[in-house]
């Protein structure tokens, strides 16, 4: 089973059904012993990544997914559940992220409407297991304000363009993580999620 | 490059698509899912549906009809109409909703916009401006003097639009106008935490006399987020128009599809040959 974490951010509902739709065991959970029990995790999430983190506290799920992220087993990050990857984020301030990869999100500082919102491309720089069968420079749905900026340039697998390059996927051993949407990506985007489903099936 | 979107409207009344997709082997025209898939497969952008059931206590339906549409098409979705509480929007969101479209909550209390935006974020705060020309009247910069309010609807429901002209903004379908102005509105519900803006003009909705392209343009000018145009579409060139002339980032239509004049994928290779970045499959 993989377990999609449940923090009360956003519409986890299209993730679970994705992930139905392809026939891939998915379940939403929020306690820590599903997430220990799971052979990999997902986690999604919209919305401000300092409501992110105090929610993902209070419901005492940082270190479970820490956990399952040092012992190997596949993670899936969707949006913020990329950004929260990284070591601190200028929202609201500078607000600690979960520090397994080093880096920062920032904000766009950029002369063009700012959320980036809507379809727009993934130039790949590395395939990762997700991007199976998906053509380089495919559409996927966004909708962000903040970005990843890695310190290591090794662990970015795809770019986008808006207003200037950005890192729009990572890739390092078993984390896996996209600032756009799978689930709300139509074809390619459930295809992302079968993909991932087989990866976890192997690992 | 981040393509403009074409996003087809389905109004939904007491759980039925009205003026739905016509001349299609649709098993049930009036089915909302069915009416998505059908637009998920020809490659549109994102779907908007708007309630326009007039009774607040028949909200389950509408949810029941997003949660099904959730299971099946994997699309960006927006709901919107009777909007009022931080509950309701929450509702929608669970069901498999993305974004919430709120008029008429705020204007009655703007910082419903912000309430809202605190607590779910602003990429799923969609703010819907009804905006129609008025003769030119100096509006209140705030865009929070709402006095006089019969008086104006006298000014704008009766005089016809002459220059200088400005736009005020209306609420319930059209029916009531406020004295606010169009494009302080938008700046100030920019301000207060919108993600997003659905501009109408209730000049041209439903003329299929094109978008008010002054209009779009100004608010686009206007505010930093994006901005999608809807009213007055007929052609494709007058997709053409709001997002080129508009500097629209999304059009909005809903008989030019549903009746099949054109298919999405029709319109966006239109726009494609003429210039514009869209997502053709």
């Amino acid at each position: 089973m993989i377990a999609i974490v449940d923090y009360g951010m956003g519409n986890l509902r299209s993730v679970e059904k994705g992930f139905q739709k392809v026939g891939v065991d998915a379940q939403v959970v929020s306690d820590a012993k599903s997430i220990e029990n799971a052979r990999a995790v997902v986690l999604p999430g919209v919305g401000a990544f300092r409501d992110c983190m105090r929610n993902l506290d209070a419901l005492s799920l940082i270190e479970p997914i820490a956990k399952s992220i040092a012992s190997g087993k596949p993670y899936l990050g969707i949006c913020l559940g990329l950004q929260i990857l990284f070591t601190e984020s200028e929202e609201f301030g500078n607000f600690k992220g979960l520090d397994i990869l080093p880096g920062k999100v920032v904000r766009f500082r950029i002369d063009l409407k700012v959320p980036h919102m809507g379809w727009n491309t993934v130039s790949l720089l590395k395939r990762p297991p997700i991007f199976e069968n998906i053509l380089d420079n495919s559409y996927f749905y966004f909708v962000h304000s903040y970005f990843v900026a890695p310190a290591e340039p090794a662990v970015i697998a795809g770019m986008t363009e808006y207003g200037i390059n950005f890192t729009s996927m990572i890739w390092k051993e078993n984390i896996v993580a996209t600032q756009f949407h799978p689930e709300k990506s139509q074809e390619t985007g459930l295809r992302i999620l079968r993909n991932f489903g087989d990866w976890v099936k192997k690992a | 490059m981040l393509a403009k979107r074409i996003i087809p409207c389905l109004d939904v009344k007491d759980g039925r698509v009205v003026k739905g997709v016509s001349f299609v082997n649709l098993r049930d025209a009036g089915d909302p899912v069915q009416n998505a898939r059908f637009y998920d497969e020809q490659g549109a952008d994102e779907l908007i549906f708007l309630d326009i059931t007039a009774s607040h206590e028949k909200r389950n339906i509408i949810l029941d009809i997003v949660r099904k549409t959730a299971e099946d098409v994997f699309m960006p979705l927006t709901v919107g109409g009777g909007i009022r509480t931080l509950d309701d929007i929450r509702d929608l969101l669970k069901a498999g909703c993305d974004k919430v479209s709120i008029n008429t909550s705020a204007v009655k209390d703007p910082y419903f916009v912000s309430r809202a935006a605190e607590k779910f974020g602003s990429q799923c705060i969609v703010v819907a401006i009804d905006a129609k020309r008025v003769p030119g009247i100096q509006f209140d910069t705030t865009g929070e003097d709402w006095f006089d309010e019969e008086d104006l609807q006298e000014v704008c429901l009766r005089m016809p639009p002459r220059d200088p002209f400005t736009w005020a903004i209306s609420t319930h379908g059209g029916r009531t106008m406020k004295r606010i102005d169009a494009v302080q509105w938008g700046r100030k519900m920019e301000k207060l935490g919108a993600g997003e803006i659905m501009l109408t003009s209730m000049d041209k909705d439903g003329t299929k006399d094109g978008y008010d392209i002054e209009l779009t343009r100004a608010i686009s000018e206007a505010v930093s987020i994006p901005v999608i145009a809807s009213g007055g579409a007929g052609t494709l060139e007058h997709l053409y128009d709001a997002l080129a002339k508009g500097k629209a980032d999304a059009v909005l239509a809903a008989s030019i599809f549903h009746y099949r004049e054109y298919t999405v994928n029709e319109a966006k290779e239109y726009l494609r040959a003429k210039g514009i970045s869209v997502r053709l499959s």
